[in-house]
């Protein structure tokens, strides 16, 4: 099972990459959970400077931008 | 050098639509073609630049420099051109400053960084070399840069860090110079060069339609607004005109690029250079949404002053642009 979050505090970014996240696990069946953390001092466990930040299984995969279907699909598969 | 852009407005207003040069709709539609076929041009090069140097020096990379090197009261200026080519997102603002905190870089540095990277960044800059022509451009980054660099001293002067919520506080007597290694990536131009295609591509979507609304509404008022009309209002002469154009626009919002067309036929029209400089500087340097932000890491007394340290910068170089230009 994949732990996905996302990082991010609550701007329009974060919130796109949040449903785009979740239309692809859907859509994919893929066996996994979404976290959106929005606590500034969780987020900055992480060491990112910019946000909305995409991390999985504990690892940063991407961050500072909305990355495209594909490129979360990599990431998750 | 876009004087075919000119020509190509002109063939399509008046041949193919058949408009006459005297109506007001003609005046407007052509402006409108010719601003923004040329701006979108230069929107273009210029993020796509700004794409490539920053694909050579993201935050990471600038924060760990500033971290680590001694540059003996420079940092500020580096702070400040790394603001510049770094783009900005206010959402980003929080984890940058706390970031920048926990690196030991000194707060009135991390200040001149967070100013000038909304005041200076790629979008603008494309927008000011169209509008308003290169030399203007120069003298606004120029300006926005010591802007930042002078704000960022004279809020390290403060001693503001007994201002920070409790939480950064302690993130500040924890930090450390250079913590985190850094891995910079080694990959070839061309690798580089698809995924700073794909950031251009992303970038242009999302401000195309607040660039031909605000040029739209500059087209409409270029046509209807007779020469000069502002200038009775708010001459050179007019003491209060920088100090209330920049108050107004501090709350404001925007990216840029919906403001700038409009200012653009402010200027035109006779509205000073300073003083519209100074309100772009408001809108795009300072807002209130930023300023939520940043409660989570500040007091509203350190928000006040850091916002008051830079509308106070605004304003004067808003009158100093009024003396010299």
């Amino acid at each position: 099972m994949t732990h996905i979050k996302i990082l991010g505090t609550g701007c329009q970014k974060c919130k796109t990459l949040t449903n785009l996240v979740k239309n692809i696990v859907a859509e994919n069946n893929i066996d996994a959970t979404i976290e959106k953390v929005e606590d500034i001092q969780e987020i900055m466990k992480f060491s990112v400077l910019t946000t909305p930040a995409l991390v999985i299984n504990n690892v940063v995969a991407l961050k500072g931008s909305i990355p495209s279907k594909e490129e979360i699909l990599a990431f998750l598969k | 050098m876009f004087d075919w852009i000119q020509n190509l407005a002109d063939w399509f207003v008046y041949d193919v639509l058949n408009l006459t040069k005297e109506q007001h709709l003609a005046e407007a539609l052509n402006f409108f073609i010719y601003d923004t076929t040329k701006i979108l041009i230069l929107l273009f090069v210029v993020i796509f630049f700004m794409g490539i140097v920053n694909s050579y020096f993201p935050v990471d990379k600038v924060k760990n420099y500033l971290s680590r090197n001694k540059l003996y009261g420079l940092e500020y200026l580096m702070a400040s051109l790394f603001g510049v080519v770094t783009p900005f997102c206010s959402c980003s603002s929080v984890p940058l400053f706390i970031g920048f905190v926990r690196g030991g870089i000194p707060l009135g540095v991390t200040f001149a960084f967070l100013i000038t990277s909304p005041l200076v960044n790629e979008v603008a800059i494309g927008l000011f070399i169209g509008l308003f022509g290169l030399k203007t451009t120069l003298i606004y980054v120029v300006s926005g840069v010591l802007l930042g660099s002078i704000s960022g001293i004279i809020l390290q002067k403060l001693k503001l860090e007994r201002f920070l919520k409790p939480w950064v506080k302690e993130v500040l007597e924890n930090a450390q110079r250079d913590q985190d290694i850094f891995k910079a990536e080694n990959k070839k131009f061309t690798a580089r060069l698809s995924v700073i295609w794909d950031e251009v591509v992303k970038i242009l979507k999302g401000i195309i339609p607040y660039v031909l609304v605000g040029i739209a509404i500059g087209g409409l008022m270029h046509g209807y607004i007779p020469e000069g009309f502002f200038e009775k209002y708010l001459d050179k002469n007019n003491l209060f005109a920088v100090p209330i154009a920049t108050i107004l626009a501090v709350p404001m919002y925007s990216n840029a690029s919906g403001i700038l067309p409009v200012v653009q036929v402010l200027v035109a029209k006779g509205i000073p250079l300073g003083t519209a400089i100074a309100f772009m500087m408001g809108v795009v340097g300072l807002s209130l949404p930023e300023a939520m932000l940043l409660k989570k890491v500040m007091t509203l007394r350190l928000i006040t002053i850091f916002f008051g340290v830079v509308t106070l910068c605004i304003i004067l170089s808003g009158y100093l642009f009024n003396l010299i230009l």
